[in-house]
């Protein structure tokens, strides 16, 4: 498990091809490394996708999409797709804005985004 | 209701059309914003900073005057037309820029989000860069640090040519940034010298979006300017 004072990164693997990464509290610059040690646990040899779960996310700014953008690129680097869940309608909203929904897809829950991955 | 709701814009689909006088007005009414991922050159992390060392302002209050006098601490040649509240979430600001010898270049930005420390563009179809731009200030150590960053992609080929064409590169782009970080610096009574650090996230291009060159806002600028001077004898 990876801390900041403002957040906490949960990493797990789902099976052996897709890891889950659960994000509470905020997401700011600051998160870069506690964001990216997650990543990089929740990752296996076979893993072809993570999925960022968001349900717990209290707070993003400019510089969280700035992060999520990073970690797009490290994973599209290693071929692995990146899903999101747990969105609410503000955060989908800011998806949206700054275009980062087409490149990473949305699911309502974890399960259906794993599911999504085997797709 | 999240914390950081009012700090954001809402999703816009298109931008819709604003008049700022005395601002050439075009390639932004209807344009999409344009985000990294659907740029086109190798993606840089570019953050410039410098250190007010001996001022005595607060990082808010810094991001304050730069909200509601951007345009005043841009070099010469390059203008940016706000709404006289300046910066908030929502707002569109028309750039027109300029490099000697050219005719002006009519692009602009959204502000995507705004807080008592920050602030972000994202810039629409044609403009040269696609990406988040973060203007920030923090303190460090009794200082207060003003920061520029940039996630940005060249958008189209044209425009990745020019980016690495020496001189005009530096000059379209960083220099714009380290020149305004100076100017701001000098607002509050300080000399100091900028820092930058620029990082290649990722030094494939995406072909895929070549085809952005079609929206260029400095050719499609450079195609009407005739016209422009034609409707004003």
């Amino acid at each position: 498990m990876a801390e900041t004072p403002t957040s906490t990164m949960q990493a797990r693997q789902a099976d052996a091809t897709v890891g889950v990464v659960e994000i509470r509290g905020e997401i700011t610059a600051a998160s870069e490394k506690p964001l990216m040690q997650a990543y990089a646990e929740a990752c296996g040899e076979e893993t072809r996708a993570v999925v960022l779960d968001f349900s717990g996310l209290e707070y993003m700014n400019s510089g969280g999409i700035g992060l999520l953008v990073t970690l797009l690129v490290r994973a599209n680097r290693q071929k692995q797709k990146l899903l999101a869940t747990g969105l609410n309608e503000h955060y989908r909203q800011i998806f949206e804005l700054t275009r980062l929904d087409e490149a990473i897809a949305i699911f309502g829950d974890v399960d259906a985004a794993v599911a999504a991955a085997h797709g | 209701m999240s914390r950081d709701s009012g700090n954001w814009a809402k999703p816009t689909g298109r931008l819709g059309a604003v008049d700022r006088a005395g601002a050439l007005n075009a390639n932004v009414a209807g344009r999409r914003i344009n985000a990294a991922n659907g740029g086109f050159g190798r993606l840089f992390q570019k953050t410039f900073s410098v250190r007010l060392e001996g001022a005595s302002v607060t990082p808010q209050e810094v991001i304050q005057t730069w909200k509601t006098r951007f345009g005043e601490f841009w070099p010469k040649g390059q203008r940016m037309f706000l709404p006289a509240s300046g910066i908030a979430p929502g707002e569109i600001g028309l750039i027109n820029g300029s490099i000697p010898g050219t005719p002006t270049m009519a692009t602009g930005v959204l502000v995507i989000y705004a807080d008592d420390e920050s602030f972000s563009f994202m810039s629409p179809e044609g403009h040269p860069f696609a990406g988040p731009l973060t203007f920030s200030a923090a303190a460090d150590g009794g200082t207060t640090v003003v920061q520029v960053q940039e996630l940005t992609r060249a958008s189209d080929p044209f425009w990745e040519l020019a980016m690495m064409t020496p001189v005009i590169g530096e000059r379209m782009q960083n220099d714009i940034w380290r020149q305004t970080l100076r100017s701001l610096a000098a607002h509050f009574g300080v000399d100091a010298a900028v820092e930058s650090k620029i990082v290649c996230v990722d030094k494939r291009r995406q072909w895929r979006n070549a085809k952005n060159i079609w929206q260029n806002a400095g050719i499609r600028s450079g195609l009407s300017a005739p016209l422009r001077l034609l409707r004003r004898r």
